[in-house]
């Protein structure tokens, strides 16, 4: 448990998984949580990197950041799904593939 | 006894987010996505990083993951007992992402890391609070600004009828 | 004080932007704020001056710069340089421009395009002070630009008429040839030299980084420079017909500063110039003093009248420092600019006065600026007379006024340049001659306009002083030419020494190295020695030309018509500016154009008639037995062939495009993989 490797490969395997949530979901939401796993990967390693770097505390700044931007970004894609939803009655995304109705 | 504690959240960590990822019920997903969130939050506790170990808890699993299910139900008929959701090039997408993290993998473990020894603080919350309100100060406004517009911007699009 | 030159510097292109932008649309379309602009620029140009008298220190300088590019070795720098002669001109400039402000809001009222003529004062005064202030010869080059631009809006700001927009091309033009010398001269610097900052141009010349030959011909291209803005022989053509421009411009832009630019250019970069270069300097100088103090003499337009004065007396300032005297031609430079635009100003309010008789009559026919039309006005203008009068005393170098201080400066300068070097005798006999003309011609002027009847008496009812905004910058700037204000503390005009204006603007040594040189010292004590002999003569001179005027134009005891018949041929060249536009037109213009008119026969006729058509013509048979080999053989073959080949791989490509986000996401990924691969292995 004090080996940057093993937290960079947890990283790694969340990040993968997140991506394949991105790729494999249809359901609009599920992407929008494999993004939120991949931002998770990020910070993971912002982290680590600031553990092992001797604890220098930027990265702990930058994980913050990336916290609230998940955040906003988290808000305003519910809203956008909730519009689809109400648009195409599916928030499936490879039916609503049209830029508009 | 550290050390078992450390692989369980390894592996519950990994576990859960697989389930997100694989389940076929949205709602086990979103579940399974409290248990990544808790787990991620445990590696920050292991890495000493306890201030942003609770906002991991407090902004994702209180915040956003209240949200994502908020967004599940709204867009879903609450009747329909089960919420299923089904995937797209299931195979090519796994294929390629294991291939994927292999070569991360290699990556990783062939990288000769630089590690600086540092000693454990008692808190880094003191810190933190410094850096942002001076090394960051201008990114920490810019911040608040970006919340600020996210707020209208989603109110103004979940707004019904315009 | 850098502060403060930058307010100075702002505050005009401020008003500028608010004028052109909003002008139309604030009350009054807005004067006001130009006006107030101005307004404070002077007062803090006036604290500036307060101030340095207070130092009184002949040494006093600042300097303060930014880098404006940097591209490694190369680098500019944009800066200001304050010293005495810095603050000095910049009331000058401030002064005159706030005076031709409030003129103007009477002589533009009902201007359709009142808020832009403010605007363009505006940018004027902006680029006039960045000239002022320039540390560097690009800053001074861009100014000068600037200059350039705003006098030709300003001599074209009646472009209806097409006088008016001709004069401000050829002014534009005749500029732009003296700029190309003046862009050489400065690149010539800057590749000896290495640096455009003043201060490094010194030094390299002092430290020989650039000498002999180079030097004098760097210097001679700076003085092209001021020959195109200081409209001396042989470019002088632009100046009179700039007159078409309002009069105040003509006073502000015309008379007292930008073409004193030149001058002031030649006065702050004087310790570079070697002596081949001032002796060049000296001998046009001198030339356009009595070269166009002649022409003055035969011109009936009152303002061409000015002009030509106004060249006559640029012509002083340049041989002055041609002779080494330059701080006397700055001193020059700052009286002329009272009394000249003062001049202008009653030349303006003479011909408003015109305007609205002519108009109250209907009568169109009478030419307003022509002088034969007027006479008698004295009694109907007195404030315009009188300060007028002043004026004219002023610039013939009557003892109590301040032209008497400035010409006598010179023209000892001329006589102790003539001391050094016997072989340039001519250089003090263009000075003293000029010196008998203009009053000759100025009085002649005031004889004209002011005395005598009139030949319209029903113009002359019609004829009324002009409102006070016109008459108090008159007043104002003519009682800026008692010599009390220059000689202070010194209270004796005939003493040339112990004046603030000479205590604060001390000539410096020339850094030039290896030409036999005269320092500023030995200048001075020759020109202290000439003084009395040049302060006499002057006088006599003036007095002489005064009496000729006051003998033929008054009491008519000489007639100028017999006169002008009697010297017939000079007259007439005289009178036809010594036929320099014709000969330009001749030699140049007429020329150039058959020369192009050749090229094009040549080019049309036989080039391209010829040689390109015949070629067109065997091309024209080739492209024929080519076209049938291309559309059978090559288009339908191979071609269309080509085409249905990639028809068809687009439709089995057109199967991954599936417009899916997520298909796409893949795609992507795999690229991502591709590269790692390549990256691990």
């Amino acid at each position: 448990m004090d080996h940057l490797q093993i937290y960079l490969i947890v990283g790694a395997a969340l990040f993968c998984l997140g991506l394949f949530g991105v790729i494999t979901r249809r359901n609009a939401i599920a992407v929008l949580m494999g993004i939120e796993l991949i931002l998770n990967s990020a910070n993971l390693n912002f982290i680590a990197f600031s553990r092992f770097g001797g604890m220098n505390l930027s990265g702990h700044v930058f994980a913050l950041f990336v916290i609230v931007m998940a955040a906003a970004e988290a808000a305003i894609a519910l809203a956008i799904i909730i519009n689809i939803y109400n648009l195409f009655h599916t928030v499936n995304v490879d039916e609503a593939s049209q830029l508009k109705q | 006894m550290a050390t078992v504690t450390f692989w369980l959240i390894i592996l519950l960590t990994v576990f859960s987010a697989l389930i997100v990822v694989g389940s076929s019920q949205l709602i086990y997903s979103a579940v399974a996505l409290l248990f990544t969130f808790v787990g991620v939050a445990s590696l920050y506790i292991f890495l000493w990083a306890d201030f942003i170990g609770v906002v991991q808890i407090v902004i994702y699993v209180g915040g956003i993951l209240i949200l994502v299910i908020f967004g599940i139900m709204l867009t879903n008929k609450i009747t329909s007992v089960r919420i299923s959701h089904t995937s797209v090039q299931r195979g090519a997408g796994a294929a390629a992402v294991v291939v994927l993290f292999i070569l991360l993998v290699t990556m990783i473990l062939k990288t000769p890391w630089l590690e600086i020894a540092a000693v454990e603080p008692d808190q880094t919350v003191a810190s933190i609070g410094k850096m942002l309100m001076i090394d960051y100060l201008l990114p920490f406004e810019i911040t608040s600004v970006l919340l600020l517009g996210a707020l209208i911007g989603a109110a103004m699009l979940a707004r019904r009828g315009r | 004080m850098i502060i403060a030159s930058l307010i100075i510097l702002i505050l005009p292109l401020l008003a500028f932007v608010i004028q052109i932008f909003f002008g139309q649309r604030l009350p009054r379309k807005g004067d006001f704020v130009s006006i107030f602009a101005v307004l404070i620029t002077l007062g803090v140009a006036l604290g500036m001056l307060v101030s340095i008298l207070m130092l009184n220190d002949s040494q006093f300088m600042r300097e303060a710069a930014f880098t404006w590019l940097n591209l490694g070795a190369f680098k500019i720098e944009l800066g200001f340089l304050i010293d005495n002669i810095t603050v000095v001109m910049l009331v000058v400039v401030a002064l005159i421009s706030t005076m031709s402000h409030i003129y103007s809001i009477k002589y533009m009222d009902k201007d359709p395009l009142y808020h832009r003529y403010f605007a363009y004062l505006g940018l004027f005064t902006f680029s006039m002070n960045g000239i002022v202030l320039a540390n560097n010869l690009v800053s001074l080059y861009i100014f000068w630009e600037l200059v350039g631009l705003s006098s030709y809006l300003l001599i074209g700001f009646w472009f209806q008429k097409d006088t008016a927009a001709d004069a401000g091309k050829k002014a534009f033009l005749a500029n732009r040839v003296g700029d190309l010398g003046f862009f050489i001269g400065i690149m010539l610097f800057f590749t000896a030299v290495g640096s455009f900052n003043y201060s490094d141009v010194f030094a390299g010349v002092a430290s020989g980084s650039i000498h002999g030959t180079l030097l004098t011909l760097a210097g001679l291209g700076l003085f092209c420079g001021a020959i195109g803005k200081s409209a001396q022989v042989p470019l002088h053509i632009w100046l009179p017909d700039a007159m078409e421009g309002p009069t105040p411009v003509s006073a502000l832009i015309h008379a007292a500063t930008m073409v004193a630019a030149g001058v002031y250019m030649l006065v702050r970069l004087f310790p570079i110039l070697t002596p081949d270069v001032l002796t060049v300097i000296a001998y046009i100088g001198g030339f356009t003093a009595l070269f166009a103090a002649t022409i003055a003499i035969t011109q009936n337009d009152i303002k061409r009248v000015l002009a030509y004065s106004t060249l006559s007396q640029l012509g002083y300032m340049v041989m002055a420092i041609g002779t080494g005297a330059y701080t006397a031609g700055f001193f020059h430079l700052v009286t002329h600019a009272m009394f000249k635009a003062s001049l202008f100003y009653g030349a303006g309010s003479v011909i408003h006065a015109m305007h609205h008789a002519l108009h109250k009559l209907k009568d169109h026919t009478i030419d307003p600026q022509d002088m034969r039309n007027m006479g008698g006005f004295k009694t109907r203008m007195p404030f315009t007379y009188w300060t007028m009068v002043i004026c004219t005393l002023a610039i013939s170098g009557i003892p109590f006024f301040s032209g008497f201080l400035s010409k006598d400066a010179i023209l000892a300068g001329t006589l102790a340049f003539a001391n050094h070097s016997p072989q340039h005798l001519l250089i003090p006999f263009f000075g003293f001659a000029a010196a008998l003309i203009t009053p000759f011609y100025m009085l002649r002027l005031i004889f004209m306009t002011f005395h005598r009847g009139s030949k319209f008496p029903k113009v002359y009812r019609q004829i009324k002083e002009s409102p006070r905004e016109m008459t108090i910058p008159m007043v104002i700037l003519s009682g800026l030419t008692l010599f009390l204000f220059y000689t202070l503390p010194q209270i004796n005009p005939f003493f040339d020494t112990g004046w603030w204006f000479t205590n604060l603007i001390v000539a410096r040594d020339t850094v030039v190295t290896g030409f036999e040189i005269i320092t500023a010292h030995e200048i001075m004590v020759s020109m202290h020695h000439n003084h009395l002999a040049a302060m006499l003569l002057s006088v006599a001179l003036a007095g002489l030309g005064i009496l000729f005027s006051w003998l033929m134009y008054l009491r008519k005891k000489l007639s100028p018509q017999v006169w002008a018949k009697r010297s017939g041929f000079l007259y007439r060249l005289s009178f036809n500016k010594y036929y320099i536009d014709e000969i330009y037109e001749r030699f140049i213009y007429k020329p150039l154009l058959k020369l192009t008119e050749r090229v094009g026969y040549i080019d049309w006729d036989i080039y391209d008639q010829r040689f390109i058509d015949g070629f067109g013509r065997v091309t024209d048979k080739l492209a024929r037995v080519s076209g049938e080999l291309d559309w059978e053989g090559l288009d339908k073959m191979i071609v269309n062939g080509i085409g249905r080949q990639f028809q068809r791989a687009g439709q089995s490509l057109r199967q991954i495009q599936t417009g899916r986000l997520q298909n796409y996401l893949l795609f992507a990924l795999l690229g991502i993989i591709i590269i790692l691969i390549l990256q691990v292995i």
